[in-house]
């Protein structure tokens, strides 16, 4: 039996958000070649990603199926550029692979799909059945007293789905400590803004009515993140949610809060502007200038 | 003529008046409790209807083991995805109307894609029971009375679909979904129905078993009607010869022994308490016109919604019983040439 051990934890800020960048970088390259798939959320959620993988959570890209490691479930399928980008970019497959996303035969499915990807811990798409799934996986993970955390990845739009509101009661009504999830806030779905579509103020009541530990963050600051998780991990009671207040399209400045990019790729052309812009970004992290 | 196979190891009293009645779902409840002895990671998920599903058994021996999640059967499909996920063989057990009726999406999600291509040993491991399937849930009416479960459940790839013809039947499925990988969905009704095999009686999953013997005419059948079919194999002794077999597992369908039995008959009735599209008869004529068409009559629900009643006037009103069975093999065997 070998020992598997997690991989390091990366701490320095500047490393994590070089890494963000680069996360970006290859997703806008990625929905290029794809020709289709979602662009304005995957760019907002690159620091929650950045943070799990490299800093919060417990895993080993090398051994997928650890039983110790912690679980990163995405509820919201539709944004999985970012979670291939962050999973390419922390070993668990090259990165040049994240070119075939959504072509035919790729191991990177459109929306993804558990068995074709180690490392992929479910199958997700159709929006509103992530928490249940990462609630059965935090309550069986306590039946066998393992520690592993599950972090679940929710859509704002995701809230207006019943069976999330049934996930969260069990949730609260279980105590599921090891269990936090994460609300992608960033205010838009497809068809425009959510409280205009259905208003889902004051959300943090809602949860927090469910039983639950709520702390809401600056989800485009890494470090906020990371406190967030820690803080997440001491509450003792309940299951935490962490509202990740972010600018959808972030570092990209005409993709920045426009729910028109929330369900499409850019053609080559907006992609040079987007990667041109997303360098220069990267060359101020590196100055310190960010 | 045809005879019971004595292979089969039924009851002795087939025929008697007085044959024992049991409920299906005691079979289930026995089948979870055994499985759960052998196995520590089977667990039982259920949708605030323990008594009546029989998980109550379960859950007074292994408290720990199971789950209440209250009226909501989408978490309850999802929630069993991710303990499965988590190494568990998850049970869940509701109302066929509700589940697979209520959570097909996340069933087809988060459980049978969820599962497709999975590696050895990764499989998501969920069993879906559903209880009062059929119109014999009687009283509680069309809401309750679950009649294309079983079209959805085997719309599903990778799915096993498991139909048990008695209690006895239904505790060995229990037990098999429990050792055998991938989901299955289980299908029983609410009512006492004659409890027609015994221990002996032989049960794998995916192979039909032959009740009865006969040349003429091959009754297929699952659910309370393998007893019917049984029946009317009998009243119709003197003038056709009857075969009747078991198809307890609609998918996978037992092709290869139904392509040996029809290549001697020559013609099928389907016998099921569902509606006569997308079930049962939908599987075995979908398999014989392509593999080798013959003449097919189906008992079954005739695309309609159910009413209140007893289990006996709906069976009779609905044209699911014995006699039914007896008119539909005159059909076919008149519309062989």
């Amino acid at each position: 039996m070998v020992e598997i051990k997690p991989i390091k934890k990366v701490t320095d800020l500047k490393k994590l958000k070089l890494l963000a960048n680069q996360i970006r970088l290859d997703l806008i390259e990625a929905l290029v070649s794809a020709g289709s798939g979602h662009t304005a959320g995957p760019l907002g959620m690159a620091d929650v990603f950045t943070a799990l993988y490299f800093n919060v959570v417990k895993h080993n890209p090398k051994y997928p199926f650890w039983e110790e490691r912690d679980r990163i479930v995405l509820s919201n399928g539709h944004i999985c550029p970012v979670l291939y980008s962050a999973m390419a970019n922390v070993g668990y497959f090259p990165r040049k692979e994240l070119k075939t996303l959504r072509h035919f035969g790729t191991r990177l499915q459109g929306h993804p799909h558990r068995s074709t990807l180690p490392g992929l811990e479910t199958t997700s798409g159709p929006l509103g059945s992530g928490l249940s799934q990462a609630a059965g996986m935090a309550y069986a993970l306590q039946m066998d007293k393992k520690k592993s955390r599950v972090y679940c990845l929710m859509s704002d739009g995701e809230q207006e789905a019943g069976q999330t509101w049934e996930a969260a009661m069990f949730a609260g009504k279980n105590k599921l400590r090891n269990l936090t999830a994460f609300i992608d806030r960033n205010n838009i779905q497809i068809d425009g803004h959510t409280e205009d579509i259905m208003p889902l103020e004051p959300l943090a009541d809602k949860y927090r009515s469910f039983n639950w530990h709520v702390i809401e963050v600056d989800a485009n600051n890494i470090q906020a993140v990371i406190d967030a998780c820690h803080e997440a991990a001491t509450i003792y009671e309940k299951p935490t949610l962490i509202i990740a207040h972010n600018i959808p399209g972030k570092g990209v400045s005409f993709m920045e809060n426009d729910h028109e990019w929330h369900g499409k790729p850019p053609t080559a052309e907006q992609a040079k502007v987007a990667l041109a812009e997303l360098k220069v970004w990267r060359g101020n992290i590196l100055q310190n200038r960010d | 003529m045809g005879f019971i196979n004595s292979k089969a190891y039924l009851v002795e009293n087939l025929y008697a008046k007085e044959i024992k009645k049991v409920k299906t779902r005691d079979g289930y409840g026995k089948g979870l409790v055994k499985a759960g002895e052998k196995n520590k990671s089977v667990v039982v998920l259920c949708a605030d209807l323990s008594e009546s599903t029989r998980s109550e058994w379960f859950q007074k021996k292994f408290p720990e083991r199971y789950v209440q999640v209250g009226v909501a059967e989408q978490n309850m499909a999802s929630l069993a995805s991710g303990m499965a996920a988590a190494g568990k063989i998850a049970f869940i057990s509701s109302y066929a109307a509700f589940s697979p009726g209520r959570n097909n999406e996340q069933i087809r999600t988060t459980i049978s894609y969820n599962n497709w291509g999975s590696k050895p040993g990764k499989e998501i491991n969920v069993k879906i029971a559903g209880a009062h399937a059929g119109i014999s849930v009687g009283p509680d009416g069309a809401t309750h009375q679950a009649l294309e479960d079983v079209g959805l459940m085997r719309l599903q790839p990778g799915m096993t679909v498991i139909v048990p013809c008695d209690d006895i039947e239904c505790e060995k499925a229990t037990i098999a979904a429990a050792e055998t990988s991938g989901p299955f969905y289980l299908r029983f009704g609410r009512a006492d129905y004659p409890s027609i095999t015994t221990s002996k009686t032989p049960f794998q999953v995916g192979r039909i078993e032959e009740f009865r013997s006969g040349k003429d005419c091959t009754i297929v059948a699952n659910g309370p009607l393998v007893y019917e079919a049984l029946i009317a194999a009998k009243k119709l002794e003197k003038e056709i010869d009857c075969q009747v077999l078991n198809c307890h597992t609609v998918k996978p369908l037992d092709g290869k022994k139904l392509l040996s039995a029809v290549r001697k008959t020559g013609c099928v009735v389907t016998a099921e308490e569902h509606q006569w599209q997308g079930g049962l008869a939908g599987a075995v004529a979908e398999f014989l016109g392509e593999n080798y068409p013959v003449p097919i009559k189906r008992v079954g629900v005739k695309d309609r919604f159910g009413e209140s009643g007893t289990p006996e006037e709906l069976f009779k009103i609905f044209g699911l019983t014995s006699d039914d069975i007896v008119r539909a093999v005159r059909a076919a065997v008149k519309m062989k040439r």
